[in-house]
């Protein structure tokens, strides 16, 4: 019986398909509109923690800051050592300078950045390398002039079937060796990309590029079975005692818990998804008014059609089950036009704003779900409405 | 021993509304019809042939008296046990066709078969046959928009035969078909009778009551004459 109520169903819609396409466009839209914000939500989400677990988990960036003196005082090594060897739960801690240039090679050029750091810096960072080696104590120790391509910087200088490993190219003036490529990290925010980096030992930047040997920020990473908010507190009173700042003056220098980024950002996005998914909802509830105003009408309208069927020997709840499934289906046809509409919107625009797509397969599903659910609120007054007409009356009925 | 009646009815009254307002428009009615009889119904508008034609129908229930179908006390069924009934041994005709729109005739005449839960195959089967029966095969894909209305009606009563029931209810059946076609109905109707279905007809006119072989006329919510074995039809081949 339900199956033949489906495919009544079914014929009524296609009998109807202009209105049934009006009638279920509130749906669509309220489906596709709720699906599509809270996939790019959770693109926007991911693409925030991938960049900052590109920083490192678990971890402190450390830069200075102007202060009410009107300067900035870069960290040094000793900093980075100092914070290594006295402070309990430091891993890693490395500097880093960085600065724009360009990379030539085979008579390619394209613009990048080089990155001045150390093993340790890499493996903050959660850089891998793909192909070749890491940076030897000796090339880190005298500054040679090597280094480590990333992809993007890889494939617009490099031809694609070429080893760039072992090759030489030039960055600016400075000829270095390539040692390595790296493997892909994807796509920072705000246009950043982690790929189109070059790494170079720490003192080699300093020199060759920046002329000092400040740093201009460095990163820590602690054990995670530590605390983090003690293990920042000994950064702060290391750091103050080594900048010596007189109590009561600021901090000349940020620190700023990756992990706490991480959670403070997932959670503004996580709000903002809800609230624009709760607006989307209100037109998903307009669609299923929308759906019940036209169940009435098609009530009314198919009143001598009833009045047959209840002469033939329909039962009651046969009527209620045609009527109210003929708005289920008509719903969940909605709820599924809205979600083929919502993963090209989401696909479209993720790729547009450039935030990674993630299929969600939980709000697809909780969203058809509940396009079919409105056909059984919003169609059971009809339906009902429907099977208590009585067959002489509905017979008559012109 | 005489067998039991398909249909008796005993002191059956109606009143519609209720106060000052209440209309009797049935005064106590009582009728027998055995099983293969073709009986017309007749009266002037507001005599209770209609009425009765309803609660014949099981489509409506009387105030009071006694209604056996079958042996069974239809006025102590409720509504979806009266729709059961109807379901199994009862098949409508009306005046208006009262075809679905946009549904084939064969569509159309399954119908009936959905709410037995028959299978597709034994519908369109048992469907074909009863399009057989009223000569409409050919037409058996066509929405009664693209029918004659003698045409949609014979749909109509397809639909009521599919079902194999005992009785064929027709309300009016030639009320909306000009005199030919009337007569082609008539005559379809006789010929289903002949083979064994109980016809109960109501009509006003008196061509098409002479078609049967019991004449029934109604007046002021009472039968007040019964006029058995006419059989005026007879002198029409069939």
């Amino acid at each position: 019986m339900l199956g033949t109520s489906i495919l009544l169903a079914l014929r009524e819609i296609r009998r109807h398909i202009l209105r049934s396409i009006l009638t279920t466009l509130g749906i669509i839209i309220g489906v596709a509109a709720v699906v599509t914000m809270v996939t790019l939500g959770n693109g926007v989400t991911a693409s925030v923690q991938e960049q900052i677990s590109s920083l490192g988990a678990s971890n402190f960036i450390v830069f200075p800051v102007r202060t009410t003196r009107g300067t900035i005082r870069p960290f040094e090594e000793g900093d980075v050592r100092a914070v290594r060897q006295q402070i309990a739960g430091i891993k890693v801690a490395a500097g880093s300078v960085s600065a724009s240039v360009t990379a030539f090679t085979n008579g390619q050029d394209w613009d990048t950045t080089v990155e001045g750091g150390t093993n340790d810096l890499l493996e903050a960072q959660s850089v891998k390398i793909a192909e070749g080696r890491p940076f030897s104590a000796d090339e880190l120790e005298s500054g040679k002039s090597v280094c480590l391509l990333g992809v993007k910087v890889r494939e617009a200088i490099f031809p694609p079937d070429a080893n760039p490993v072992g090759s030489q190219m030039r960055l600016d003036d400075v000829a270095c060796q390539v040692i390595g490529v790296l493997e892909p990290r994807g796509q920072g925010g705000g246009g950043a990309d982690d790929d189109d980096v070059v790494y170079m030992p720490l003192k080699t930047v300093q020199r060759r590029f920046k002329g000092s040997d400040n740093l201009e920020y460095f990163v820590v990473k602690y054990d995670p079975d530590y605390a983090a908010t003690a293990i920042q507190q000994s950064l702060v009173d290391l750091l103050r005692e080594r900048r010596l700042l007189q109590a009561g003056e600021p901090n000349d220098f940020n620190i700023i818990d990756t992990a706490q980024i991480n959670q403070a950002l997932g959670a503004a996005t996580g709000a903002l998804t809800a609230m624009v998914a709760v607006i989307a909802s209100i037109s998903l509830l307009v669609g299923g008014i929308g759906i019940m105003n036209i169940m009435l009408v098609s009530v009314t309208e198919r009143t001598r059609e009833i009045g047959i069927r209840l002469a033939i020997g329909a039962l009651a709840r046969e009527v209620r089950l045609q009527f109210l499934t003929e708005a289920v289906v008509l719903c969940a046809l909605g709820g599924l036009v809205g979600l083929a509409l919502a993963f090209a919107a989401s696909f479209g625009i993720a790729a547009a704003i450039d935030v990674p797509f993630v299929f969600d397969p939980v709000i697809n599903l909780v969203s058809f779900l509940f396009a079919a659910g409105m056909g059984i609120v919003f169609g059971y007054y009809p339906a009902r409405r429907a099977s208590q007409l009585d067959p002489i009356d509905a017979l008559r009925h012109e | 021993m005489t067998p039991e009646p398909l249909i008796a009815l005993e002191g059956i009254t109606k009143t519609f509304g209720s106060g000052a307002a209440a209309f009797q428009a049935l005064k106590g009615v009582d009728l027998t019809i055995a099983r293969g009889e073709f009986m017309a119904i007749m009266g002037p508008s507001g005599s209770g042939k209609s009425t009765t034609m309803n609660i014949l129908g099981c489509l409506d229930v009387p105030t009071g008296g006694v209604f056996r179908f079958r042996g069974v006390e239809v006025q102590k069924l409720d509504r979806d046990q009266r729709s059961l009934l109807r379901r199994r041994y009862l098949g409508f005709v009306f005046q208006g066709f009262n075809l679905l729109a946009r549904t084939t005739a064969l569509e159309n005449v399954e119908l009936p078969l959905l709410y037995r839960g028959e299978s597709k195959a034994v519908r369109r089967e048992a469907a074909l046959r009863a399009l057989d029966q009223v000569g409409l095969v050919p037409w058996a894909e066509h929405t009664p928009a693209e029918l004659s209305g003698g045409q949609q009606q014979r749909v109509a009563i397809a639909r009521a035969l599919v079902t194999d029931p005992d009785v064929l209810l027709a309300d009016e059946p030639t009320g909306n078909l000009d005199s030919e076609r009337s007569v082609e109905i008539m005559e379809l109707l006789r010929r289903l009778n002949a083979a064994g279905i109980t016809i109960l007809m109501v009509t006003h006119e008196e061509e098409m009551a002479a078609f049967a072989r019991t004449i029934v006329r109604f007046r002021d919510g009472l039968v007040e004459s019964i006029e058995r074995g006419a059989l005026a039809g007879e002198e029409h081949p069939a």
